[in-house]
C-alpha cells in the first residue's frame, strides 16, 4: 500500500474503504410556477370566520377532549375560540395546523400549544415546561411567566412571554422568534441552529452554549457566554427589526433598543466536513 | 472532528453561488463543498421591501410581521436560485423566467412569495401525502 502520508484526504479515504458523503442539498425537482393562484391558506385548512366565536369550558374535560373540541369548532367555521378553566392541564391546544384565534383564560401545563402551524394564541396566565415546542408558525403571547425549555425546537413563528422564563430557553431552535420581557435562565439557546431570541431582561449562565447559528439579543446583563457564543455588532437593520418586533407586542423598553447586546455563533464548532469519517479512521 | 475551527469562507457577493461553486477557502476546495449555509440565515428582513402580496398574506393571518417567513431566504442549489421548503424537506427551484433583483433582501421577498403560493396550492406534495396518510 502506498504510504498514506503522500496521499490527499480523498485518496486516503478511498484506500480505507470510506466514501466521502456528499452533503449538497437534495433536490425534489420541484419548480415554482409564477402563474400560481394567489392562495393564502393551506388547501385542506378549514374556512374560519374570526367574527364567529365560541367558548370551551375545559373544567370537566380531559386534554384529548379539549383538543378534539377545538378542531371540531374550527371545522364548523369558528375563528375565535376561548378556553376557560384550563387549570394547568398539559398538552392543551397542540397540533393546530391553520389560522384561528385562541384565547386562554388561566394557566396551562407542560407542552402547551406545541406543534402549531398558524394560530394566534393569547394566554392570560402562566405556562409550564416546553410551551410552543416545535411550533411552526403563528403567534403565542403569554401574559405571565413560563417554565423551562420555552420554545424548545421551535421552527417558526413568534413565541412571546411578557414575564420571565426558566432555563434552556429555545434549546435546539431551528427558526422563529422567541421574545421574553423579563429574564431567562441558564443555557439559553443551547444548541440553537437558527432563529432569533430577544430578552429584555437578564440572561443566565452559558448563554448560547454550542450554538450553531442564529442570533440572541439581550437587553440586560449576561451572566456568562457559553462555548462558541460571541458578541457581534448590532447593525441599523437589527435595531429597526428589534424596534418593530418589540413595538408590535407592546414590549419596547423606554430606553429603546440601542443598549441590546447581540450574540451569535463563533463558528469554531462548525463541522460540516465530508471527509470527517476518514479522518477519524486515520486517528483511530 | 468536533471542535475544529471554522474553515469556511464569507459570502461576499449576492451571485456567489450562481456565478461559481462558491468555494473559496482551502478547506472548502479540498472537500469540494461550501461550508455552512449558502445564504445568511441571520439576515433580518427589511420591511421597507415588503411586497403587496406578502402584506395581504400578513393581513389575512393577523400578523404584524413576516412571522415564520422571516426564516425564508432565497438560497442556491447547484448554481440555481432555489427556496427551501420545510414541508417537503427539499429545495424548490426558481424558474429562469423570473429576473432576480441585485440584492438579497428583495430576493428573499420573492422567495417568500413563491413559497407561500406553492405551499398553498393543490399541486404541493403535502396535499397528496395528507390524502394518503392523514389520520385526523
Amino acid at each position: 500500500m502506498e504510504s498514506m502520508n503522500n496521499m490527499t484526504q480523498e485518496e486516503r479515504a478511498e484506500q480505507l474503504g470510506m466514501m466521502s458523503e456528499p452533503l449538497t442539498g437534495r433536490s425534489m425537482q420541484e419548480f415554482f410556477e409564477p402563474s400560481e393562484d394567489d392562495n393564502f391558506v393551506y388547501p385542506w385548512a378549514p374556512v374560519v370566520d374570526p367574527a364567529k366565536s365560541a367558548e370551551i369550558d375545559t373544567d370537566e374535560m380531559n386534554t384529548r377532549e379539549v383538543n378534539e373540541r377545538i378542531r371540531q369548532l374550527m371545522d364548523e367555521g369558528v375563528g375565535s375560540i376561548k378556553l376557560l378553566n384550563p387549570r394547568g392541564k398539559h398538552s392543551l391546544a397542540v397540533g393546530i395546523l391553520s389560522r384561528v384565534n385562541l384565547e386562554v383564560e388561566g394557566s396551562m401545563g407542560y407542552f402547551a400549544v406545541g406543534l402549531i402551524d398558524g394560530p394566534n394564541v393569547r394566554i392570560n396566565g402562566r405556562v409550564g415546561w416546553s410551551c410552543g415546542e416545535n411550533m411552526m408558525a403563528g403567534t403565542v403571547v403569554i401574559e405571565k411567566n413560563a417554565g423551562s425549555t420555552f420554545g424548545a425546537a421551535i421552527r417558526g413563528g413568534d413565541l412571546v412571554c411578557k414575564g420571565s422564563v426558566g432555563s434552556r430557553t429555545g434549546i435546539d431552535m431551528k427558526g422563529g422568534t422567541i421574545i421574553v420581557g423579563g429574564d431567562t435562565g441558564a443555557l439559553t439557546g443551547f444548541m440553537m441552529q437558527r432563529g432569533r431570541m430577544i430578552f429584555c431582561g437578564n440572561a443566565g449562565k452559558n448563554l448560547g452554549d454550542s450554538m450553531y447559528d442564529g442570533t440572541i439579543f439581550v437587553g440586560g446583563d449576561i451572566k456568562s457566554f457559553g462555548v462558541d457564543a460571541v458578541e457581534a455588532e448590532l447593525t441599523d437593520l437589527d435595531k429597526s427589526w428589534l424596534k418593530r418586533k418589540l413595538e408590535g407586542y407592546g414590549m419596547l423598553p423606554d430606553k429603546g433598543v440601542d443598549h441590546f447586546t447581540k450574540v451569535v455563533a463563533g463558528k469554531q464548532l462548525w463541522n460540516y466536513d465530508n471527509l470527517e469519517p476518514s479522518e477519524k479512521k486515520l486517528i483511530l | 472532528m468536533a471542535g475544529t475551527s471554522y474553515k469556511g469562507s464569507e459570502i461576499k457577493d449576492v451571485d456567489q453561488f450562481i456565478k461559481g461553486d462558491g468555494l473559496e477557502s482551502s478547506r472548502e476546495k479540498e472537500i469540494g463543498q461550501h461550508i455552512g449555509y449558502r445564504y445568511d440565515v441571520n439576515l433580518v428582513p427589511d420591511y421597507d421591501r415588503l411586497t403587496p402580496f406578502l402584506a395581504k398574506y400578513l393581513e389575512i393571518m393577523g400578523w404584524h410581521d413576516l412571522n415564520w417567513l422571516e426564516d425564508v431566504h432565497m438560497g442556491y442549489e447547484d448554481g440555481n436560485p432555489a427556496v427551501f421548503d420545510r414541508n417537503i424537506n427539499g429545495w424548490v427551484r426558481v424558474p429562469d423566467s423570473i429576473k432576480l433583483p441585485d440584492n438579497q433582501q428583495d430576493r428573499d421577498m420573492i422567495a417568500r412569495e413563491l413559497l407561500i403560493k406553492f405551499q398553498m396550492s393543490d399541486r404541493h406534495p403535502l396535499v397528496q401525502l395528507r390524502q394518503a396518510y392523514t389520520k385526523f
